[in-house]
């Protein structure tokens, strides 16, 4: 094993040029792969962390009425914060959002958002609600960056707000924009406007309600409120991880594509070595090696072939593949309005296992290219190798 | 001198299936050969020469008799015996020297040796051992493309030397000669002969090389025809 070993390497290094296109066309794999994964591994990664410090938290709990995707639970969707939750509201440990739904006139539009009450106190989310405490407005709103875009909105600017209270009736003020912030979370940015809780449940005359309580230890979790129904993180942030995966299968076919590619470079190089290189392989085994060690010499060469080229990625990619982890991948203005958080840039996370299943899914898969033409020596015989006129 | 018998051929057939039907290339050959013989098999083409150098040389198996090569009947043996035979001792000289192109001289000469699992140390001397013998010394790093075709051959020489085999089969050595480097290595090959008792057995028509054999056997239509000692 180890003279074939050496003789494959002596072998594949004297084909020169060949040899280097192969070698090159894989490591590209490598790279292209490895990178890919990780830039869709860093994305999921950094669109959960900033999703769960600007929404979900480490869970929440809902009124037993809520669901984000019909609005019209929202009337029904709210409660007093149960006694049970006392302690953990008093600790710092529980943000209580109310949402209600409203209707603004920027520009002499309508336009239906969602109200968010939010604590002024608040330290568990990201969202700048200790502004509100500067400000001596009557409804001090804050808004993302893509609402103020949507709705031409600027910090300063007073519109007419309306909502139905508790009770049904109409009623409508005046708020006023008091700051803009920037996210990279969409879902608490657009089509919505935050103002102070405890504004807002006086808007509505729902003094002490509530409809999601934000927790800040997934432990809270366990305390089971009545009413209430506990969403734990992994549930809250399930959409993002389906987007991921979805991105991923279409990164499957590009992977398909470029290990075909290589595979097919290396396979092509087998067959015509086997061919070009009888006579070759008739003085090994005239020399006195089996047919079955030269079979195994053809295989190594070509296996060696990933070897050759995860050295070269490794030489190229990872300077490459470092800089990019470093200073991120700057995303397309336009995905700003994603259903998802993208950031500006998005860092690739690479993990070990990630290179590791790359290694040592293209190793197999090029023995395995290396082996198939090769077994056509064990075919042959000795005499007519030497001759070298087999077709 | 030429007396115990170490090749030992008899009622050997060797059939082909060819498009046109069977065609018997070895027809009934009983011939035997001694050590440190020097042997020419001579006959025009196609008369089966390198068919029964294929055989003695374990590359190929008879149809039909025996043929007995260093005590092992070739007929009987697995791929792994024959590789095995060969390996440790027979060498093989081809008409067109068949060098391993991207490996230098030194470790053309050096790689049988390598099969054989010798130590370095051991490797390395009887590898330049065996290029002294052939005056090569000098070309120790050059690769097969750079020599001439006498120098080639001189290596694929020194490479079926390297491991002292009992037999050494050479398929039309010269056939790809000029006639002083046929003869340089004709002398070299009768000088190793001598000097080590390694029985030479040739494939050929070149009358340069039949006047350098002891025996000469000569073949017509897959059948000897002739079995003579020359006086040389
Ligand atoms: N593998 C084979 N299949 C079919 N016929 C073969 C095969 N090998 C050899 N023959 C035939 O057997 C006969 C003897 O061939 P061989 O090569 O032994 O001749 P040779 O004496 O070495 O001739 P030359 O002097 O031209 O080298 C030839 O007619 C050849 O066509
Ligand atoms: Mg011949």
């Amino acid at each position: 094993m180890k003279l074939l070993l050496q003789l494959a390497i002596k072998n594949l290094i004297g084909a020169g040029l060949r040899t280097w296109l192969n070698v090159i066309v894989l490591s590209f794999s490598f790279v292209i792969i490895i990178w890919h994964k990780g830039i869709l591994d860093g994305w999921d990664r950094q669109a959960k962390n900033e999703t769960a410090k600007w929404e979900t938290g480490r869970g929440q709990f809902w009124q037993k009425s809520y669901d984000p995707y019909d609005a019209f639970s929202l009337t029904e969707a709210h409660a007093k914060i149960p006694s049970s939750l006392d302690t953990v509201l008093l600790n710092g440990n529980l943000v209580p959002i109310l949402i209600t739904q409203g209707t603004i006139y920027p520009g002499g539009r309508i336009q239906s958002i969602l109200i968010k009450g939010i604590d002024s106190n608040q330290k568990i989310l990201k969202i700048p609600a200790a502004l509100f405490l500067k400000s001596s407005d009557e409804i001090p709103v804050l808004i993302g960056r893509r609402m103020a875009t949507d709705n031409e909105l600027k910090e300063g600017d007073i519109i007419t707000l309306r909502w139905r209270d508790v009770h049904g009736t109409f009623d409508a003020g005046d708020m006023k924009v008091i700051a803009i912030f920037d996210t990279e979370v969409p879902t608490v940015d657009m089509g919505q406007i935050w103002i102070p809780l405890d504004q807002l449940q006086k808007m509505m005359g729902m003094p002490g309600e509530a409809t999601i309580l934000v927790c800040k230890n997934k432990e809270s979790g366990s305390l089971y409120p009545a009413g209430w129904k506990f969403k734990s993180s992994e549930v809250l942030l399930k959409s993002i991880t389906d987007l991921i995966k979805m991105k991923s299968v279409a990164g499957i076919v590009l992977y398909i594509i470029l290990l075909s590619l290589a595979m097919l470079a290396i396979f092509d190089t087998q067959i015509l070595s086997i061919f070009r290189r009888q006579k070759e392989i008739g003085t090994y085994i005239a020399l006195g090696m089996t047919r079955y060690q030269v079979v195994g010499l053809f295989t190594i060469e070509g296996s060696l072939n990933s070897v050759l080229a995860c050295i070269l990625a490794a030489i190229y990619g990872i300077p490459l593949l470092a800089w990019q982890a470093s200073r991120g991948l700057s995303m397309p203005g336009g995905s700003k309005g994603f259903g998802l958080a993208v950031a500006d840039k998005i860092y690739p996370a690479y993990s070990i296992g990630l290179v590791l299943i790359t290694i040592i899914l293209i190793m197999i898969t090029t023995i395995i290219v290396s082996y198939l033409p090769s077994r056509k020596i064990a075919k042959m015989k000795p005499t007519e190798a030497l001759r070298g006129k087999l077709q | 001198m030429e007396n115990s018998v170490i090749i030992s051929i008899q009622g050997l057939k060797k059939h082909f299936i060819t498009p046109g039907g069977r065609f018997t290339a070895l027809n009934g050959i009983d011939i035997e050969f001694g050590k440190a013989e020097f042997t020419g098999v001579v006959g025009p083409s196609g008369s089966g020469k390198t068919t029964l150098l294929n055989i003695i040389g374990s590359l190929d198996s008879p149809s039909e008799g025996k043929a007995i090569v260093l005590g092992q009947s070739i007929g009987e043996l697995n791929v792994k015996q024959a590789a095995l035979l060969r390996r440790s001792r027979l060498g093989f000289i081809f008409q067109s020297y068949n060098l391993l192109p991207v490996y230098t001289v030194f470790e053309n000469v050096e790689f049988p040796l390598l099969l054989l699992k010798l130590n370095d140390g051991q490797r390395k001397k009887m590898v330049m051992d065996s290029l002294e013998w052939l005056g090569l010394t000098d070309k120790v790093k050059s690769k097969p493309a750079q020599l001439s075709g006498g120098e080639c051959q001189r290596v694929a020489i020194a490479r079926s030397m390297v491991k002292k085999p009992e037999i050494v089969l050479a398929d039309e050595p010269t056939a790809n000669l000029d006639a002083a480097n046929s003869h340089h290595i004709l002398k070299t090959m009768v000088q190793l002969n001598k000097e080590f008792k390694t029985t030479f057995i040739f494939a050929t028509h070149d009358d340069k090389v039949i006047g350098y054999l002891r025996r000469k056997i000569s073949l017509i239509d897959g059948k000897v025809a002739k079995d003579e000692i020359t006086n040389n």
